[in-house]
């Protein structure tokens, strides 16, 4: 196994999704969205593949969000996540209608259920990389 | 599609010639090239016509051997000489697509004969090594979290699906079992001889809650294809032919994002299918349907009419799937039981659906083999391609 192939994947930073990546370093959720079609764009990409208008805005969503189904992973593909198992990968929908591929965390993996209210995790992977996990919402999730 | 195409289209062309390798599970220094020319020269044969008559080539990525200009590769391999070549890159789909174009063009007069080969070789190592084209945009979303490729996404579809109907694991055990019995009468299949229980479906780990080992497929090294021809030269051949009745294809990409995750475009797909051929699923006496994991076959069933959405779980449980059974599925032990060599995996059902239909099944041969309906699935549930075969015009 090459040492590249155990590097964690992360994403590139670079392209379409740029403005995401930035504002999850920063605490935030953005996404594009075409005003025209009230359609948000996910994922990003410069035009609206509603109307293919090309004039989008980045708009702050809340991160409020409940698991729509999510999977306990007990045997990982990648080789980085191998020892990680066994982990929670979820699609997530938001509030407003996007749903996000991610995980959930701060939570035994086999009491994650669908429909669960979730709120953001920006966990910070090092100074150019922050993932957006998400986890029980709550008093106590803070 | 118009009245007219599918008047046009309907049993024009046949499959009247077949071969499938048995699937390794190692290639053991064998190209996916090589492998593939195996099956074209053995069902060239088997159709009775001769490299000179085939005038068509249809061909699917190797993922272990990816390159530009396959089909020209393929054709000059095997010696062919061509008015009609065709890549289809259309994922688990693939195969029942490649059948669907041959038979257009067949129809349409741009061939005569046409031969549809896909074959890979599997080596996990090289998966990572030399990882295959799959960048694209949502990746770069996925990868970070862990998703462990198809397997997450099928398994999610199958949480989704317990959560919404109430399905069993046992249900979605029953379909690997049921395949597990017809795959006791094929000695080709990875799992010959190895029988398998619901139980023992249950007790095999879990990869991705709720899917279990035995629910998910089996990589491995082969190579399938089958020759069609026009309905004029179907007649004359060695063998009865596999008419194509009716296929129907629909694409929907971004699964995440529409609006229910369980209903699929198999529902447009087998929709057009079955109009074009004329008949509907209480028509159908066997069924192909890709069986990446247990969770696509039962939304597959319901997405192509063979029960209601929802109602997958108790179809599956009340009825007998095995080739002997009153609804023959998958019955060559489909993906699961046989093998799925690389992303033409599907080809194995068609040449399956096609052999039921010729009454070449053997000891699996199913008690009523009128109508066949085979089913490509790929991506996530992304392109979904139907076939209908019948065994009268």
């Amino acid at each position: 196994m090459s040492a590249a192939l155990l590097e964690r994947p992360l994403p590139s930073g670079k392209g379409d999704a740029a403005p995401f990546w930035q504002a999850v370093r920063e605490g935030r959720i953005v996404l594009p969205r075409c005003p025209a079609c009230d359609n948000f764009v996910f994922p990003p990409r410069p035009h609206c593949p509603i109307c293919h208008g090309r004039h989008l805005d980045w708009v702050e969503v809340s991160g409020r969000a409940h698991v729509y189904t999510a999977t306990v992973v007990h045997r990982a593909t990648h080789p980085w996540f191998m020892d990680k198992t066994p982990y929670v990968y979820a699609l997530v929908e938001l509030a407003e209608g996007v749903r996000l591929p991610t995980q959930i965390v701060g939570i035994p993996p086999e009491e994650v259920e669908i429909g669960l209210e979730v709120e953001p995790v920006f966990e910070r992977v090092d100074d150019t990389h922050t993932l957006l996990l998400f986890r029980p919402a709550g008093p106590a999730g803070g | 599609m118009t009245k007219l195409v599918e008047d046009g289209l309907r049993g024009r062309s046949a499959i009247v010639g077949l071969a499938e390798l048995a699937p390794m599970k190692k290639p053991d220094g064998r190209t996916p090239l090589e492998l593939i020319s195996t099956a074209a020269i053995a069902a060239i044969a088997d159709s009775g016509l001769t490299r000179g008559d085939i005038d068509g080539l249809v061909v699917c990525p190797a993922m272990m051997q990816y390159s530009m200009l396959w089909p020209s590769i393929v054709a000059e391999h095997l010696g062919l000489t061509t008015s009609y070549m065709e890549f289809v890159d259309l994922g688990g789909a693939s195969a029942t697509a490649m059948i669907a174009r041959a038979a257009t063009a067949i129809a349409t007069g741009r061939a005569s004969s046409v031969l549809c080969v896909s074959g890979d070789t599997w080596d996990p190592r090289g998966m990572y090594l030399k990882p295959p084209p799959l960048l694209f945009p949502l990746r770069e979303f996925t990868a970070p979290y862990g998703a462990a490729g198809a397997n997450a996404d099928y398994a999610m579809a199958a949480r989704l699906h317990m959560h919404r109907f109430g399905t069993t694991q046992r249900q979605l055990a029953k379909i690997a079992a049921d395949q597990r019995t017809s795959a006791q009468q094929n000695p080709d299949a990875l799992f010959h001889g190895q029988p398998l229980s619901i139980d023992d479906v249950l007790a095999s780990p879990l990869v991705c809650d709720p899917l279990h080992k035995f629910e998910i497929v089996m990589p491995c090294s082969g190579a399938e294809a089958v020759v069609l021809t026009s309905a004029d030269r179907a007649r004359d051949l060695e063998h009865p032919p596999a008419w194509v009745l009716g296929f129907g294809e629909a694409l929907e990409p971004d699964p995440f994002q529409r609006e229910d995750f369980l209903v699929t475009p198999t529902v447009a797909a087998a929709r057009r299918a079955f109009a074009m051929a004329g008949v509907g699923p209480r028509d159908v006496t066997l069924a192909q349907i890709y069986d990446c994991y247990t969770s696509a076959v039962l939304i597959e069933l319901e997405d192509a009419g063979f029960c209601r959405k929802g109602e997958g779980g108790p179809f599956v449980e009340a009825h007998d799937l095995t080739f002997a059974g009153d609804f023959p599925l998958n019955t060559g032990g489909g993906m699961l039981s046989f093998g799925q060599p690389g992303l033409g995996g599907g080809m194995t059902l068609v040449v399956e659906g096609a052999r039921q239909i010729m009454g070449r099944a053997g000891a699996r041969q199913v008690r009523c083999n009128d109508i066949a309906f085979v089913h490509g699935n790929g991506g996530t549930f992304t392109e979904e391609c139907s076939l209908v075969f019948g065994r009268e015009r």
